[in-house]
This record gives C-alpha cells, sequence and structure tokens, in this order.
C-alpha cells in the first residue's frame, strides 16, 4: 500500500543570464530560483496494482519516485508506503523495493553480471534457496541464461536492460519502480520487457510503479494512469479516461491515386502526390465511416490511423488546467 | 558484515583483472627504486655524517613504499564514486540496504589491496635479493615487525577515511577536482612520498609531526627499518589512531548530513 498525501518538493536552482559580466557578478552574489517540483501531491496506490505514471521532462516523476524510494525526503507532505516512511526507515525500506533507473546502471562494469547477483544477494540477505529459486526463474523468463557470465561492458543495451531488472528481483520486493525501463530499447527488448513485467504482476503480484514517454509502454502495462504536469497530479484514471477526456481527433495518413475531393467533416492537413493527411473528430466522423467515404472517392493504397501522442494530450491538459 | 565483504570481494576481483596495467605498475616502481636509491647514494657518499639513518635503512624504506606504493598512493581514486555522486546515479546506492560510508569505504580499500597485492610480491622477492645495501631488509626485529603490521592497517585505513572525505565533498561542491588535487599534494609532500620525513631539517619535521598525513606511510615505514623504535614507535602508533578517529567520525557526520539534503543529479 502505497499512499501519498500533500507532497511538496521545492529545489533551489542557481542562476544567472549569459555574458561574462553576469558570470563575474554571480560570483559575489549569487541568485536561486525556486522550483516547485512537486505540488501537492496525493495518490494511493494498492497492493499488486500496476501503475503507469506519465509525464513530460521535468514534471516531477523522478522527484516523486526517489521520495517513494527513500532517496530523498519532501519538504511537507506525508509518505507511507508499507506502514513505513521511506526516507526514515530508509534501510528497512529498501528491502521491500525494487529499483530499475533506465538510465543508471547498478550491475558492475567489469565482472561478469553473475557476480553483481552474487553480490546482491549478500547485501539483501537473501535466503539460498530463495536466492537460487528467483536467480533461475528470472533467468529463464527474461532469457539471460546465455549472457550472465559475461561481463557488464560487453552486454548490449537491450541484454543489459533485461539484467537489470532481473537484478532488481532478486530479493522478491513487494514493489517494483521501473524508471523508463524500455529507454533506448529496439523492439524486441521492448516487448520482452513488457512481457516480463506483465508476468511479475500476475504471478508474484507485484505491485509495479512504472514511468515512461513511450505510449506503448503504457498500452501494453497499465490499467491505471497518473499523469503529472509541472509537479501536479492531472489525472488518476484509466488509459480509456485520458483519451476521452482529452481529444477525439484522429489523424488518417492515406496513399492513394486518383484525385481527392473535398470531404465532409475532414479536414485535410497535407495532400502531396498521393499522400494525404486527413485530421477527423471521431465525435463526428467514426473512423470507419471516414476511410469508407474516402475509399469511395479513391482507391486507397495505405492508410493508418494515429491518436494523438501522450505529449500532445499533456499539452492539451496544460490548456485545460491552464498552467 | 556479509554484505561488505562481498563488496570487498566484488572489487577485488575487478582489481585483480587488470594484470597489464599491474606489470608495468611494477616495471614503473623497479625503476622509480633504483633511481631514488642512486640518488640517495650520491648523497651518502659526498656527506654519510648528514645522513639521518644508515644507508641500508633507507634502502629498505625506499623498497617497501615501492612495494607498498598502490596501499598508500594518494592520486588513486575511484572515479566511479565520483561519477556516481555527480551523474546522480548515487540514487542506486541509495536503494541497497547498506551504509553508504562502510560501502565506499570498504570499495576503496578493496581496490588498493588487490592493486597492492599484485605489485608487492615480485618487488620484494626481487628487492630481497639484491646485495647488500641495495637489499630491501627484515623488520629490525619481531617488536619492529608486529608494531609494523600494526602501524601498516592504521596507516592504510587513514588513508581511505581521508579519501572518504574528498569523495564526500563532491556531495557538497559538484566537482570534487579541486579538492582532490590539493589533497593528493598535501599528502604526497607532508607524508614523506616524496622526500622521507627523517630528511627535512629538524624544525620542519615538527610541523610535519603535527599533521594527520605522518601517520600514513612515514609512520609504518619508519618502524619496520627500525628508525623510530621503543616508546617513540608506540606513541606513533597512537597518533595514527587518533587521526583515524578524527577522519572516520568526520566522514560518517558529513555523510550523514549530505544524504540528508541530497539532490539527486539528473532525470
Amino acid at each position: 500500500m502505497i499512499e501519498l498525501k500533500n507532497v511538496n518538493k521545492t529545489f533551489k536552482v542557481a542562476k544567472r543570464n549569459a555574458g561574462f559580466k553576469e558570470a563575474l557578478k554571480a560570483l559575489f552574489k549569487k541568485e536561486y530560483e525556486y522550483i516547485h517540483a512537486l505540488n501537492d501531491v496525493t495518490f494511493t496506490i494498492g497492493d499488486g496494482e500496476m501503475v503507469g505514471y506519465i509525464g513530460p521532462n521535468g514534471a516531477g516523476k523522478s522527484s516523486t519516485i526517489k521520495i517513494m524510494s527513500g532517496i530523498m525526503s519532501p519538504d511537507s507532505g506525508e509518505c507511507v508506503i508499507n506502514g513505513r516512511v521511506p526516507w526514515k526507515d530508509r534501510k528497512e525500506h529498501v528491502r521491500d523495493i525494487g529499483v530499475v533507473f533506465g538510465q543508471r546502471s547498478q550491475l558492475w562494469w567489469d565482472v561478469p553480471v553473475i557476480d553483481s547477483f552474487e553480490l546482491l544477494k549478500d547485501v539483501y540477505k537473501v535466503p539460498e534457496a530463495e536466492y537460487k529459486k528467483n536467480c533461475s526463474d528470472l533467468v529463464e523468463l527474461l532469457d539471460i541464461g546465455e549472457i550472465i557470465k559475461t561481463p557488464v561492458r560487453q552486454l548490449s543495451l537491450g541484454q543489459r536492460m533485461r539484467c537489470e531488472i532481473a537484478a532488481s528481483l532478486l530479493h522478491s520486493p513487494k514493489i517494483l519502480f521501473l524508471d523508463e525501463p524500455t529507454i533506448g530499447l529496439d523492439a524486441v527488448s521492448k516487448i520482452a520487457v513488457r512481457e516480463f513485467v506483465k508476468e511479475i504482476n500476475k504471478e508474484k503480484k507485484t505491485t509495479v510503479i512504472l514511468t515512461t514517454h513511450d505510449m506503448q509502454d503504457i498500452e501494453a502495462l497499465t490499467d491505471r494512469i497518473l499523469l503529472i504536469g509541472k509537479g501536479r497530479i492531472l489525472l488518476d484514471g484509466s488509459l480509456d479516461d485520458l483519451m476521452t477526456r482529452n481529444t477525439s481527433k484522429k489523424t488518417l495518413t492515406v496513399a492513394y491515386s486518383g484525385t481527392l475531393p473535398a470531404l465532409e467533416n475532414m479536414t485535410v492537413v497535407k495532400d502531396i502526390g498521393g499522400h494525404a493527411e486527413i485530421v477527423i473528430d471521431t465525435a463526428v466522423m467514426p473512423v470507419a465511416a471516414a476511410i469508407a467515404a474516402i475509399s469511395a472517392a479513391v482507391d486507397i493504397k495505405d492508410v493508418s490511423v494515429e491518436g494523438t501522442t501522450v505529449d500532445e494530450m499533456v499539452v492539451s491538459l496544460y490548456k485545460e488546467f491552464r498552467i | 558484515m556479509r554484505k561488505y565483504l562481498s563488496f570487498f570481494r566484488i572489487r577485488f576481483i575487478g582489481g585483480l583483472q587488470y594484470r597489464a596495467a599491474a606489470w608495468a605498475g611494477v616495471v614503473t616502481q623497479f625503476a622509480w627504486g633504483f633511481m631514488s636509491i642512486l640518488m640517495y647514494k650520491a648523497f651518502y657518499n659526498s656527506a654519510p655524517e648528514s645522513f639521518p639513518m644508515e644507508f641500508s635503512q633507507l634502502t629498505t624504506y625506499l623498497w617497501l613504499q615501492q612495494a607498498l606504493l598502490a596501499m598508500f598512493m594518494p592520486w588513486l581514486f575511484d572515479s566511479e564514486i565520483f561519477d556516481n555522486i555527480i551523474s546522480g546515479n548515487v540514487a542506486y546506492e541509495l536503494c541497497r540496504p547498506c551504509d553508504l560510508y562502510n560501502m565506499w569505504f570498504v570499495k576503496n580499500a578493496a581496490t588498493r589491496l588487490a592493486n597492492t597485492v599484485l605489485r608487492c610480491i615480485p618487488i620484494i622477492v626481487v628487492a630481497a635479493f639484491l646485495p647488500y645495501p641495495y637489499n630491501m631488509s627484515l623488520p629490525a626485529g619481531w617488536v619492529q615487525g608486529i608494531l609494523f603490521i600494526v602501524s601498516v592497517i592504521l596507516g592504510f585505513s587513514l588513508l581511505v577515511s581521508i579519501s572518504m572525505l574528498v569523495y564526500i565533498s563532491a556531495f557538497y561542491t559538484l566537482s570534487a577536482d579541486g579538492i582532490k588535487i590539493l589533497t593528493v599534494t598535501l599528502i604526497e609532500f607532508f607524508s614523506g612520498a616524496v622526500i622521507p620525513i627523517p630528511f627535512f631539517p629538524d624544525s620542519v619535521q615538527t610541523v610535519f609531526h603535527l599533521l594527520p598525513f605522518a601517520s600514513l606511510q612515514n609512520t609504518p615505514f619508519l618502524i619496520y627499518v627500525g628508525y623510530t623504535i621503543g616508546s617513540d614507535a608506540l606513541i606513533s602508533v597512537a597518533v595514527q589512531a587518533f587521526w583515524l578517529i578524527v577522519t572516520l567520525v568526520a566522514g560518517r557526520l558529513l555523510i550523514k548530513r549530505a544524504v540528508k539534503k541530497v539532490v539527486v543529479q539528473g532525470g
């Protein structure tokens, strides 16, 4: 059980204008700016839930993760995870959590992966039998049997990420924080990681909190979304809530032969040499009807439908909340 | 305790992997050792009466210095720890049920010891079989030998805990380069790594002995060669213990404060 109540965090950032004179001035008098990284953040996550925590860069995602993993303490507000305050009982708390930061590494660079695993076993005091079982399960599920004897420096990013995830689960944590776990991965590795996360959530009832910029991660994994922007929780609901709440506009990209006539309820944004981009409002014109109308007029060679991206949604939510 | 032993082991294994570097180190240290001995030989020949110790004591001192260089060289810092602090990777370290200070202390000690183990044996073996007075002789006596072991451990721990202060400063300054250079220079000069402390004028030596740096390599080496003897040796070991406690306490307090207000950089 994760409970955050009115959590605030402010950073002090040194600031100066560009230029030599300003740099000189800053030597004597520094000007600071206060950035409200988290503003009254409140949410509750139950055991075994899988939550996508999304928002643009600098929205406060990582700050929240850092607070929940006990690395950082907030300025005010409460945070109780499994009955403990993370930054107060740091050592006790971290035994229960596993953390993967997609952009950082927890494995030892110059020794084989398995040595890092052994070390983590001792660090978390995992009993031998439990370690053996977890290790063989994870090796099988993540398909890393071939690579755990290789030094980390010789692994590809996708291989390394799978090992990172295994490393964070060796001590059977109750909560798993994944901070951009698929960043920079190719399609195959992404799918492998997603499958695995789904599996672990289902089998072991591990609570998973996932931050990502990858909409497909969210679609594939989470039932619940927390959207954060400029330090505030903007939306707490399902993916569908987010989609419908935001906008019903879709973009059709059509490759065709013939001439495209003016079509009702559709806006042609671009039309160059047989490739057109057409925006429709699904509230007025369903996708199927739009495609039918287009194919009646021209000979369609290829068509793709795109919804809005997370970033576009966030931008429109910003407008909605006027922040 | 067990987890710190594991940290030690993984670092030790990692350190043992760089064998080419170790061989290069051995060669360099032989060259350096011979060069220093030749230089002091010239000095001894021209004015043996102003030499503060026996010539054979000095050669033993110099060979010890070369053999245990990896243990006492001040410029060996673990760049990974600085990177961790500066890049924010320290977040991972804080997600472990471990004491950050102990973990880093152990890692550092392990890196130094792994390097020492690889390098010291060939140097000691060859230096022991060189003709007198250019060889490395046994400790001045068995009491001196035991005191040497105690003193080497204390001096080594003191160096690691001084390095810890430099690492921790990265939490406060973002770039520890300045403090690093300053500390390395201070240690090099005041620990007798460049010129053994007994070769300095008496009045200057008084200043040296007021600083913690004389408790690093100077104390154990001088005990080994039998320059510091009797109650003086005991006092110098006690001084080492004093500085070790001071630096350990300071490091622990500073890291506690740093972690409390840590702002993990980037992302």
